[in-house]
């Protein structure tokens, strides 16, 4: 299997620098804002946008956590159960305009479970989402609002996706 | 960790590995969060049905299993030995047949004897979960137990945990020896002669009639209720007695290690165990058993379902 | 019936002190030195040639539950398992307490058996263990040996009047040594086991306290009480120590209790549940030491057939019992292919020893004797098929074990009742 680094630590920081000022231009009215993040890389990035969104606006945004494993529609399909790990949502939810974040954007299922267990928490005003890579080829009526890069790729290949607090390094793979 | 979970049944706790045990009680601490939403369900289990068969009668366990398959969306129905016509001459067997040919998706099964929930797992393609059978094992108290004393005490390894009663008879204890063993605990067992046999020190435990010294530096003590029906009326002459003997009274409490806990699989004898206002006291954690058993059925569901059916 | 000719079989007669290769001759329904005429010639090269193998503990179930088992199919699984006499036991529906019953079990035999039967009467009315059965009638319809197999007489006044009584009909008295305080509702052996599984025990004790029982009794009454199915070391020990004292006490052994042990219960597999239950491996050696040394005498079955309905419950709830006749003779031929036993002490505790016990004209290949032989080959290798068994029932714990040694073929009453391949 061969590797191809499409983005390294230098791109990937100027990507989320570019979409939080996406983020507060795109919600002028940004004292609802709050960032959710998908575990795990997306919980990593949240925390990232977050101390970027913090450096713009002067304030800290509440940030949470989802694990969507409960919520995921294959569990019938798989030859074994997914690890679950625990969502951490510490702030109410109601009315509030969500960030999604999340590394990959692939079929968007991924994305139906995270919408499907944020209705779990409350109603937020609007939910919006946040993606680092957007690799095509979905399978639900899913799109995102802030792309750190298009990468259009073939089924068969993979996006991997490394970032410092988790796996030592940050990078963007694409692996045939 | 890179233990995937490959059963279809919790039948109990002796064949499972340690890592077995430890993906069950991570996934509980994921479940125990979802008891803290304010929508207290998740989709996982939507459109399964899960059979509460309860041979034995228990209204706190069927309560348990039934709270947690409706927190993962599952349909349940509950059928119990004096409704169903297993008192009408209907075998087992033929119970489980019928209800597999509902499609029933899980079974929930306690049976007073021995060995019931392996003969189903064997019979039916749907999972088999053990909610007490017999003397043998009663898996899910075991793991809420171990679940409880996870989160006050962050492990297990190294901890002195005394089973404190009637160990004989007590899948509670059966259960709670072979998980604790196998997660490197110290265990202690201590009661009445008649109802804990030194043949358990086989299976790793210390065995002491000697309540002062079992207790002494327990980090942990379960507490198991004693009941003095027909066939123990031999084993022990009164409640009163053993009250006396082995019950965790304010004195004993008193010289207990400071930050012992006291745990009880419920329901308990107030006075006989336990003196009641220990029970009531901060070290006991009788009530967040509760909570945790819940989060620690909803995993084990979850995790027996995951998966196609019957296939490895 | 024609005469037969078994030629070149490795004849063993302990009762003789044979153990030769030779041939054997039937003619009339004897044993006879030379043939009248011609013959129809058995080929038994590389085979044993024994007397008929004789089963002193099986259960035929006729009358009341021939739905597990009728004395016709009974005796056609005692055939393939190379056995031409069967002992059977009184707890049937109705008991065997009565001249009647013995009486059907005499005619059902006549129209349907196809090896001998004898029937045993029962010590006690209905088994109960109050009062006397009516055991001088019994006798006289043709009992064998009393016991309330099944049950045993708690009460030691009664059991001693029993052996008394007997004794003045020439009659053996059989017990199933099982004290039932002490056994109260145990489902397998007590011991490491039992803890492990959660099942409730059943103390070896509950079987040696009747040994102990029967053996002073024996010794007071000085006759004979015949202690069944032993399967605790303890048992083993006391009835060699009341032999060497010379009391008229006796044991005999199946074949589950010398080779498996309780830890087969683990599966919950109902076909492991027996009564005496399988014990542990230091009982199960000391019942082949005490067939080694001759403190047991007799091998028997214990052939207890159980509908399947009745055995596919949970493990309390099952009845207690295995079918055994045929695979009785391999599961004992191990013991010789191990060297605990010799071939002639094998066969004795197959024949003579349980002919002589009951007084059965039987277990002899002299000349004059009923011409009961069996046929053996030794070292056949085979894979029982509980499937292919002739009792009804199937309740084995031997299903799919691969055996070596088989009856090839079993002659009563010098016609051959059965031919293997």
């Amino acid at each position: 299997m061969s590797a191809t680094v499409i983005m390294d630590s230098t791109t990937i920081d100027r990507a989320l620098t570019r979409m939080a000022h996406e983020i507060v231009e795109r919600n002028p009215q940004e004292d609802s804002l709050a960032l959710v993040g998908i575990r795990t890389h997306g919980a990593q990035l949240a925390q990232r946008l977050g101390s970027k969104l913090s450096a713009i606006l002067g304030r800290d945004l509440p940030t949470g956590e989802l694990d969507i494993s409960m919520h995921r529609d294959d569990l019938a399909l798989r030859s074994t159960p997914p690890r679950v790990g625990p969502s951490r949502i510490a702030f109410d939810v109601n009315d509030k305009t969500i960030v999604l974040v999340d590394d990959v954007l692939f079929t968007g299922r991924t994305i139906r479970a995270a919408l499907d267990e944020i209705a779990d928490f409350g109603r937020p005003r609007r939910i919006q989402l946040a993606i680092l890579v957007d690799r095509g080829h979905r399978e639900l009526p899913i799109r995102p609002d802030f792309i750190g890069k298009n990468v259009p790729t073939a089924l068969g290949e993979r996006i991997g996706v490394r970032l410092a607090e988790v796996d030592g390094k940050d990078e963007v793979v694409v692996e045939k | 960790m890179n233990t995937t979970w490959q059963r279809k049944d919790l039948l109990g706790i002796q064949d499972l590995s340690v890592d077995e045990i430890n993906l069950l009680l991570d996934s509980a601490t994921a479940f125990k969060e979802v008891g803290e939403r304010a929508v207290k369900k998740v989709p996982s289990l939507r459109g399964k049905t899960l059979v509460n068969l309860f041979i034995e009668p228990s209204t706190r366990t069927r309560t348990s299993f039934e709270l947690a398959a409706k927190r993962l969306s599952a349909d349940v129905i509950n059928i119990t030995a004096t409704a169903s016509s297993l008192v009408k001459g209907e075998t087992l067997k033929d119970t489980a047949l019928n209800l597999q040919a509902l499609n029933a998706d899980i079974i929930v099964i306690r049976h007073s004897a021995a060995g019931a929930p392996y003969f189903l797992s064997k019979l039916l393609k749907a999972s088999v979960v053990n909610a007490g059978d017999g003397a043998h094992e009663h898996p899910t108290q075991a793991l809420l137990d171990a679940f409880t004393i996870r989160e006050k005490k962050g492990r297990i390894a190294g901890l002195n945990v005394t089973i404190l009663g009637d160990i004989l008879y007590s899948r509670v204890a059966r259960s709670n020896i072979w998980l604790l063993t196998k997660l490197g605990a110290r265990v202690t067992l201590s009661g009445p002669a008649t109802l804990v046999p030194r043949m358990f020190e086989e299976f790793g435990c210390r065995v002491t009639y000697d309540v002062e010294e079992a207790i002494r530096d327990a980090d942990v003590i379960n507490l198991l209720r004693i009941q003095h029906e027909r066939q123990r009326k031999t084993m022990f002459p009164s409640t009163g007695e053993y009250a006396a003997l082995f019950g965790l009274s304010k004195e004993r409490f008193a010289r207990l290690k400071p930050d012992a806990l006291i745990m009880h699989p419920g329901p308990i004898n107030r006075g006989v165990e336990i003196d009641s206002d220990i029970a009531d006291c901060g070290r006991s954690v009788i009530l967040e058993q509760v909570t945790n058993g819940l989060a620690v059925r909803m995993a084990v569901l979850f995790l027996c379902s995951g998966g196609q059916t019957g296939e490895p | 019936m024609n005469p037969l000719h078994i030629k070149n079989g490795r004849v063993i007669d302990p009762v003789n002190g044979t153990d030769q290769v030779r041939d054997v001759f039937l003619s009339d329904g004897r044993i006879v030195e030379r043939l009248p005429g011609k013959a129809e010639i058995i080929e038994a090269a590389g085979k044993l040639v024994t007397p008929g193998l004789i089963d002193l503990h099986v259960h035929l179930r006729e009358p009341g539950r021939s739905d597990k088992e009728t004395i016709e199919t009974g005796t056609r699984a005692a055939a393939r398992g190379g056995f031409t006499s069967v002992v059977c036991m009184p707890n049937t529906t109705p008991a065997a307490d009565n001249t009647g019953t013995i009486a059907f079990i005499k005619q059902r035999t006549a129209e349907g058996g196809c090896v001998n039967v004898f029937p045993t009467g029962a010590i006690s009315k209905e088994l109960k263990g109050e009062e006397l059965a009516p055991i001088g009638s019994l006798k006289k319809a043709g009992v064998v040996a009393i016991t309330d197999d099944g049950h045993c007489v708690q009460n030691n006044e009664l059991m001693r009047r029993a052996v008394e009584y007997a004794k003045m009909f020439d009659l053996p008295v059989m017990d199933h040594c099982q004290d039932y305080n002490l056994v109260a509702d145990g489902v397998m052996h007590e011991g490491h086991w039992s803890v492990a599984l959660g099942l409730r025990g059943w103390p070896a004790s509950g079987e040696d306290v009747i040994v102990a029982r029967n053996i002073l009794l024996a010794e007071l009454a000085d006759w004979h009480v015949h202690c069944q199915h032993i399967s605790s070391a303890r048992s083993v020990a006391l009835i060699r120590e009341a032999k060497k004292r010379g009391v008229k006490i006796s044991g005999e052994a199946c074949p589950h209790h010398f080779t498996l042990t309780d830890e087969s219960v683990k599966t919950y597999d109902t076909n492991f549940k027996m009564n005496p239950p399988l014990r542990s491996e230091r009982d199960r050696q000391a019942l082949i030491e005490g067939l080694a040394d001759g403190t047991i005498e007799c091998i028997c079955s214990d052939h207890a057939p159980h509908c399947s309905y009745e055995k596919e419950v949970e493990f309390d709830l099952a009845p207690f019992g295995i079918i055994g006749l045929e695979t009785e003779l391999a599961l004992s031929l191990a013991l010789v292919h191990k060297k605990f036993l010799t071939l002639p002490q094998l066969v004795e505790k197959l024949t003579v020893n349980p002919a002589r016990l009951l007084r059965l004209n039987k277990g002899t290949l002299s000349f004059g004797a009923d011409a009961d032989v069996t046929i053996i080959d030794p070292d056949r290798e085979w894979t029982y098929d509980v499937e292919q068994t002739a009792s009804k029932s199937r309740n084995s714990p031997f299903h799919g074990w691969e055996l070596k040694g088989k009856a090839v073929a079993t002659i009563v009453g010098g016609k051959v009742v059965w031919r293997g391949d």
